[in-house]
């Protein structure tokens, strides 16, 4: 029986992922796909559209279910095959009590319209952990000085510009304080002239040691923040390589010719 | 002028009743809509079927026939069989018929929120009722605002139609007087005080339109 407030195995991956397979339909998105990623780990993940690299994100925290292979965060199981090799999940409230030590930040922000800046970090630490307002409050503030919007706090999502709403979005996931952070290409929604702020944002959190999967198109980004990187195409993971090893000699051809047409 | 002056007493009276069946009616076919919305997107096909069939019944038949059917009919339907009271009955079929035009718009409003919003609140570890309660739900009461505000003011006026019950809403009192006074001036007067609650309920859903555009 793992413990309710450590992770099972402290020194084990952060997200161990195994044989994940996932179908819409006729298609097959992700097929057999493997990825583990170490505490503090920052891991890029890139490669052409419909290469399955969200899907793949969006299944390590149940936005879709997995058709077969093995999940496991912090040593606690999320889904496993059974004896005819389909996944199975642990029971619901354990996936949501699994899945909440990761943070996502989606490619259009998903910020709640209807509540402020401060509103929209404070809801889920309430509402979900019980917690009172006036407890959380000094942590919410001190993430949105962090994010650089604390004079915005009580300004409606729309408001905001796109840069801005991503490090609110960032700002919330954060207050439920996550283990892992995920993000869905963070920038891809954004003006070029507002992917900086966020990169920024997300550099910061790199460097406080955040285990961090990104989702992207910033090769930037990838080479300089990311510790490594994994290359996905056509629903396979390719190639992963520690980040200045990737982009210095890839050893996949389509890894190769990925790179070059993205110069 | 002072004929009016005469007739304002009986004419409030009718009021009365027409302002009680419209309150009673909105307080239960608010709750019992959004609970048949909810099935009726929920996962359970059977119950949810259901409530498409029951929205179906009660939008495909007139108002007046439900009335007349639950007063005089009801009691004699085997199982059920019950006698309800004019007044009761009235307020039976009013809230059941609402219900069924609340449930659609309610549906409409909740279908309309963006899938985002439902996978948002999933990712910080909401549950599906904490979703709807304290991110669907309060987005989809601005969006149904204007449709809600026509069904209120449409139900205003729908009230009349109790007279076939036999009870004293506003414009049969109207036109009781009418009849013995031979003169159309209770209609007028009558016309008035629809106008005058249908210009509350305007004027009630316009601030709160108002209210809720600040996040917009």
């Amino acid at each position: 029986m793992p413990s309710m407030t450590e992770p099972a195995t402290v020194n084990g991956p952060m997200i161990l992922a195994e044989g994940i397979r996932k179908r819409f339909g006729a298609h097959e998105v992700l097929k057999g796909v493997s990825l583990t990623l170490a505490k503090g780990e920052v891991v890029a993940v890139i490669g052409p559209s419909g290469s399955g690299k969200s899907t793949l994100l969006r299944c390590l925290n149940h936005l879709e279910t997995i058709d077969a292979g093995r999940l496991v965060i912090e040593g606690d199981v999320l889904a496993d095959n059974d004896a005819s090799g389909h996944a199975r999940y642990v029971a619901d409230a354990e996936v949501r009590r699994i899945c909440r030590r990761m943070g996502m930040v989606f490619q259009h922000f998903n910020l709640f319209p209807h509540l402020t800046v401060l509103q929209n970090v404070i809801e889920a630490p309430v509402t979900v952990k019980g917690l009172k307002r006036e407890a959380i409050l000094p942590k919410a503030e001190e993430l949105l000085r962090k994010v650089g919007l604390y004079d915005k706090r009580d300004a409606y999502p729309s408001r905001l510009s796109g840069g801005q709403k991503q490090r609110v979005a960032i700002a919330r996931a954060l207050a439920m304080e996550p283990d892992i952070m995920l993000f869905d290409e963070p920038t891809s929604a954004l003006d070029p002239e507002l992917t900086g702020e966020v990169l920024r944002t997300m550099r910061q959190l790199a460097d406080e040691h955040m285990t961090m999967l990104v989702v992207t198109h910033e090769m930037g980004f990838a080479r300089e923040v990311a510790s490594r990187v994994v290359f996905m195409d056509g629903g396979e993971l390719i190639e992963s390589q520690p980040a200045a090893a990737f982009f210095a000699s890839p050893q996949h051809p389509r890894t190769r010719a990925f790179l070059d047409s993205m110069l | 002028m002072d004929y009016i002056l005469s007739i304002l007493g009986p004419l409030a009276e009718g009021s009365l009743v027409t302002l009680k069946l419209f309150f009673i009616t909105l307080a239960l076919a608010v709750p019992l809509g959004l609970a048949l919305a909810l099935i009726r997107i929920s996962r359970f096909t059977v119950a949810s079927q259901a409530v498409n069939g029951y929205i179906w019944l009660m939008r495909g038949t007139p108002l007046m026939l439900q009335l007349l059917f639950i007063y005089f009919a009801l009691p004699f339907v085997p199982v059920i069989g019950i006698r309800l009271p004019d007044f009761p009955a009235a307020i039976v079929a009013f809230a059941l018929n609402y219900a069924a035009y609340f449930a659609e718009i309610f549906r409409a409003g909740i279908q309309s929120i963006d899938r985002g919003q439902y996978e948002g609140a999933k990712v910080l570890g909401f549950s599906y009722s904490q979703t709807m309660r304290r991110i669907v739900l309060p987005q989809v009461v601005k969006r149904i605002l204007p449709p809600m505000s026509n069904e209120t003011i449409t139900l205003v006026k729908d009230t009349s139609l109790i007279y076939v019950l036999a009870l004293n809403d506003l414009l049969r009192a109207a036109r009781g007087i009418v009849q013995r006074d031979f003169t159309i001036t209770p209609f007028i007067v009558a016309a008035g005080f629809y106008l005058l609650m249908t210009l509350v309920l305007t004027w009630l859903f316009q601030r709160l339109e108002k209210r809720h555009a600040v996040y917009d």
